[in-house]
């Protein structure tokens, strides 16, 4: 499975409301991170959670975003980060 | 009887017999969904009650010592370090150990970096190294307050950073499960592993907490 992105890409997550079993915290909805890692390509947890096989697989990312992207009155150096896994269909190029 | 007890206990008030309440109620859906299919699988032969005791306790059992043990590894031995970080998967089944279906990410702490796992949505945890997580993991104020002021958390943890670190969290949200590898304390050069490993605590490598030899004060 190829991948869209690579380490070092700027991406913007989607601000999409969404049902179910989402592994994309409300948090990072609409928040521009750069990729930190392929992870790979695994079951989608969207359909797996139901019963479902999870096909197609998704691939995975890990994003790394600054804080005070994540939260604007941050209260801390401005060097701190948080990474987490996001999956390509949650992302757009930023 | 004490005071403030004297009041009847009606179906919207008990305490259970604990005085400090979970801050969530159990899924009641969730728990005679689980007591069916127990007694189904049971009944029909395909596990027995023994079976199952035993499956509990092992997974009781299995605690920190693990993860020390890996630590230690890694503190003593460069290549066996090199090998954690980057594949992380095949440097824990020396141990015996199998994330399988999930995949273990390894994080190193630094002088210029100190990491801290949390799982925002539930309570994910690398269990087959640490265990069973603690209470306060899995609570709603940890998995809050982690993301959002993790140098508050630290700092209540104990754990005092300075600003020139920077603090990288990791939600643990989907198919990795996070292990931290914590800095080895200065002034431990000649310790054995036996020794090193009773310094590893399962706090540290959740990322909550820095590993201190005795007495050793707060940097």
């Amino acid at each position: 499975m190829d991948n869209k992105y690579s380490p070092g890409d700027k991406v913007r997550i989607l601000q999409r409301n969404q049902p179910g079993h989402v592994r994309t915290p409300i948090y990072v909805r609409g928040k521009t991170g750069v990729i930190e890692r392929i992870v790979g390509s695994f079951p989608n947890p969207e359909l797996l959670a139901y019963g479902n096989s999870g096909l197609p697989y998704k691939m995975l990312y890990r994003v790394n975003f600054k804080q005070s992207e994540l939260w604007p009155d941050y209260d801390g150096p401005s060097s701190d980060t948080l990474e987490i896994e996001i999956y390509e269909h949650w992302m757009a190029p930023a | 009887m004490s005071n403030h007890h004297d009041h009847d206990h009606g179906p919207t008030h008990t305490h259970d017999g604990k005085p400090i309440q979970e801050d969530e109620l159990p899924s009641i859906e969730a728990q005679i969904l689980e007591t069916s299919v127990r007694e189904l699988l049971i009944e029909k032969g395909v596990v027995s009650g023994e079976d199952i005791r035993r499956a509990i306790e092992a997974m009781d059992t299995r605690g920190e010592s693990l993860g020390a043990k890996i630590v230690v590894r890694a503190w003593t031995d460069p290549e066996y370090k090199d090998r954690l970080l980057n594949s992380s998967d095949d440097a824990i089944r020396e141990f015996g150990i199998n994330m399988s279906p999930m995949e273990l990410c390894v994080v190193e702490n630094t002088d210029e970096v100190h990491n801290m796992v949390v799982c925002t949505l539930c309570s994910c945890y690398p269990r087959p190294i640490l265990g069973i997580p603690p209470a306060w993991y899995k609570r709603r104020d940890y998995r809050a307050r982690a993301v959002r002021e993790p140098r508050a958390v630290l700092q209540e943890f104990g754990t005092e950073l300075p600003d020139g670190k920077q603090v990288r969290v990791h939600d643990s949200n989907a198919d990795l499960r996070y292990l931290v590898l914590p800095e080895r304390p200065a002034g431990t050069e000649d310790w054995t592993a036996d020794q090193l490993e009773a310094l590893v605590t399962r706090d540290s490598m959740i990322g909550v907490s820095d590993v201190r030899r005795p007495g050793e004060a707060d940097a």
